[in-house]
């Protein structure tokens, strides 16, 4: 990473693209606390997370491209174990955990083991994990690969459901279509750095690509960036 | 060149494939890489050899007579290599079931699938055989040197072996099918070949005590005393090796004619059982009662319970990390037998008990740490890491207790001191191998627990001597003597040193 300074409010869905090998996955597990960052600061809501990493895990979820479950666990005995692991009270875990699964769809599946579970069966689930102590900030690695359009359609309704609530949502991906209809601010990285940051239509004059896509506006920035390089 | 879809046209496709896996195995690509391998595989074979004529030409005494001893210790060892040979071939048979490779391509091709059944059955006897004659041809060979050329009548021997034990093997795996079903033969099936490839040496061990009261004698003396007369039908497989014709002639006919039937059994079945297998794969889920073990439980609580459950609930893996501890069953047997005859076995015991704790204190901690499904939720879960670390270490811990704790009272009442030994060194035993365990912890699947060797050769060797070292400290320690402390302190300084080497020593985690 190259002198990144990113901030992300209160309530704001947050996407950050960029080409393979820019830095996204990198940034993301820095802020999530999988990899220690050489120097500089990371605050997830006032919370010092290099001073104070436990008390930033604690009001944060990370949910990565390749959802690791447990295979010979219950979707209800996972979201169980994750309550536990973010001492989430049990009467009150049972119920959202209830209460996710039905929205995600997995209900009929609850008392089914992982190991068979699909692609998109074991996003929702590694979701709802990430959802089930309510969390302030998730931070979701290409949430979308793999998934069925009615799928994808849950996932966003559930992440937008939790930005209305006042939750911070950072993501990355490579569908650009989620990210112009999803995100409130986007961030393009290219070799380690923030080349670009803002709304959807600030990125645009920033690329000199009028009314254009994201898709266009975004490889406009990347090869500016890379012939000012 | 022969006709697409016809038995040697399969045969032939087969032969390429098992070509070409084994070299890029040996050679990955590379021709010096190639030659080197060529060169290590003769020098294997020439090493082989020689041990195999230093064995032969010390310790069995076989002169080809032919006498009630011969045949029994010749009949014991073809036993013990059927036993190795049928474990292996259930494996391979269960594996081609479940294997999804290229079974869809030729499932759903216009072709004959009975004929490349056929054929791959034979492939599985011919990769038995290879494996088998790995071992066994440097023994027959030397045998043959020293004793004459009759003796090479067991290369004939060992083929007919390998093809009963293919055909034993498919017919005791096509049954689980009907009995228990697909889902459940895969598991079942391996444990059942792991239980039968201990399943011989245990036996003797067992024999060995009810005739000698100890293990510690030869293991083939026992078969003398529980052999049955030399005309014997079970003998006939080692009057076969010494080149008799008849019995020859039967035994080779009987390795056809089983394979064959076998194949013109299973052949055309193959397909529909790999089917079944394969709907095992694709979307039928295992439905399971909930338990409510983690609800309301502490981060330490739910951590511990997660490892033991995903150790209970999946039967092949607590097979292979219990495995180790059928070699325990003759120990416990002799402290059984010993406590009503209030013999002294303590001297015995305490070792075997502290060596089988480390090894599965190591196997169960390599699952906790190393084998961990979700390393970036527990990582980013609120719980500091020596929190995390302590608990796995409990569930190990606890794990190798409720194993070794029947054991340990029941010498407790024999031999108080040797049962306090014991524990403390169990104790230690399954603390270092777990301490390894964690320092030299590299991210793999759990499956892949089997394997787990070849993820750090320092952490194996290291657990290894840990155990070892400590069974030794014990035994001396049983004795009284106190050159218990020479081991004892090796082993203490051993996994400093490991710890200076190893990964660990430069992260900690938060």
């Amino acid at each position: 990473m190259d002198g990144l300074d990113l901030c992300v409010p209160a309530g704001e869905f947050y996407t950050l693209l960029g080409p393979n090998g820019a830095g996204k996955t990198t940034t993301m597990r820095m802020v999530a606390g999988l990899l220690p960052p050489d120097r500089g600061s990371i605050s997830i809501f006032g919370v010092d997370a290099l001073a104070d990493p436990i008390g930033a895990k604690r009001i944060m979820a990370w949910v990565s491209d390749e959802p690791m479950l447990y295979d010979q666990l219950t979707p209800m005995e996972y979201l169980d174990f994750v309550a536990g692991l973010w001492g989430v009270d049990a009467k009150l875990a049972e119920a959202r955990a209830r209460d996710l699964l039905s929205w995600l769809g997995l209900a009929p599946h609850a008392d089914e083991r992982c190991a068979q579970f699909s692609k998109g069966m074991r996003q929702k689930l590694a979701l709802a994990g990430a959802l089930v102590h309510e969390p302030r900030l998730i931070i979701l690695d290409e949430p979308f690969t793999g998934l069925d359009a009615g799928s994808s359609r849950v996932v966003k309704d559930v992440l937008r459901e939790r930005v209305r609530a006042g939750c911070s949502v950072i993501m990355t991906t490579h569908i650009l279509e989620v990210a112009e209809r999803m995100a409130d601010r986007i961030g393009v990285m290219s070799k380690g750095r923030l080349i670009a940051d803002g709304r959807l239509d600030e990125l645009r004059v920033r690329a000199g690509s009028g009314d254009a896509s994201l898709e266009d506006t975004f490889l406009a920035l990347v090869a500016q960036d890379r012939v000012a390089a | 060149m022969s006709a697409p879809g016809s038995i040697p046209w399969f045969a032939s496709h087969e032969a390429r494939l098992a070509w070409r896996d084994w070299s890029w195995l040996m050679t990955r690509g590379g021709r010096r890489r190639g030659h080197a391998a060529a060169f290590g595989f003769l020098a294997f074979i020439l090493f082989l050899h020689g041990l195999a004529y230093v064995f032969l030409s010390r310790s069995t005494g076989l002169t080809g007579s032919g006498d009630a001893r011969e045949l029994v210790v010749i009949a014991g060892m073809l036993a013990l290599a059927f036993s190795a040979m049928l474990s292996q071939a259930m494996e391979s048979v269960t594996r081609a079931f479940y294997a999804r490779g290229d079974l869809e391509l030729i499932l759903t091709s216009p072709a004959t699938t009975a004929r490349l059944f056929a054929v791959r059955i034979c492939a599985i006897s011919a990769t038995i055989l290879s494996m088998s004659l790995l071992f066994a041809a440097p023994f027959i060979n030397m045998q043959a040197w020293l004793g004459g050329a009759r003796w090479l009548c067991a290369y004939a021997v060992v083929v007919a072996l390998s093809m009963l034990a293919v055909a034993v093997a498919i017919l005791i795996v096509g049954a689980l099918f009907g009995l228990i079903g697909a889902r459940r033969t895969r598991s079942i099936s391996q444990i059942v070949a792991a239980v039968i490839g201990a399943a011989f040496a245990i036996g003797l061990q067992f024999a060995a005590i009810v005739s000698f009261g100890t293990m510690a004698v030869p293991r083939f003396a026992v078969l003398e005393t529980l052999a049955p007369g030399g005309d014997s039908l079970i003998l006939w497989p080692a009057r076969a090796v010494f080149g008799e014709p008849a019995a020859l002639a039967f035994f080779i006919g009987l390795g056809v004619v089983a394979l064959a039937a076998v194949i013109g059994a299973f052949a055309p079945r193959f397909g529909r059982l790999a089917l079944a297998a394969g709907g095992v794969s694709h979307g039928v889920t295992k439905k399971s009662r909930t338990e409510t073990r983690f609800r309301g439980a502490s981060p330490a609580q739910a951590l511990r319970r997660k490892e033991w459950s995903l150790l209970v609930r999946d039967p092949w893996l607590m097979s292979q990390t219990l495995m180790q501890l059928l070699y325990l069953l003759p120990a416990a047997f002799l402290l059984w037998r010993s406590f009503f005859s209030e013999g002294g076995v303590a001297t015995f015991l305490s070792p075997i008990l502290i060596m089988a704790a480390g090894q599965l204190g190591g196997g169960l901690a390599w699952l906790a740490v190393s084998g961990e499904d979700a390393p970036e939720l527990i990582a980013t879960a609120p719980v500091p890491g020596n929190n995390v670390l302590r608990a796995k270490t409990e569930a190990v811990l606890v794990g190798v207790a409720i194993v070794f704790a029947p054991l340990v009272m029941m010498l407790a009442a024999v031999a108080p001191f040797a049962a306090l030994v014991s524990l403390v060194g169990l104790t230690v035993a399954a603390g270092s191998a777990t301490a390894i365990q964690y320092w030299f912890r590299a991210q793999a699947k759990r499956s892949h627990f089997r394997r787990r060797q070849t993820s750090s050769r320092v952490a194996t060797f290291a657990e290894a001597l840990s155990s070892n070292g400590w069974a030794g400290a014990g035994a001396l320690a049983v004795t009284g003597t106190w050159l218990a402390v020479v081991p004892g302190v090796m082993v203490v300084a051993m996994p400093a040193g490991v710890w200076w080497i190893s990964p660990a020593r430069c992260s900690t985690p938060n």
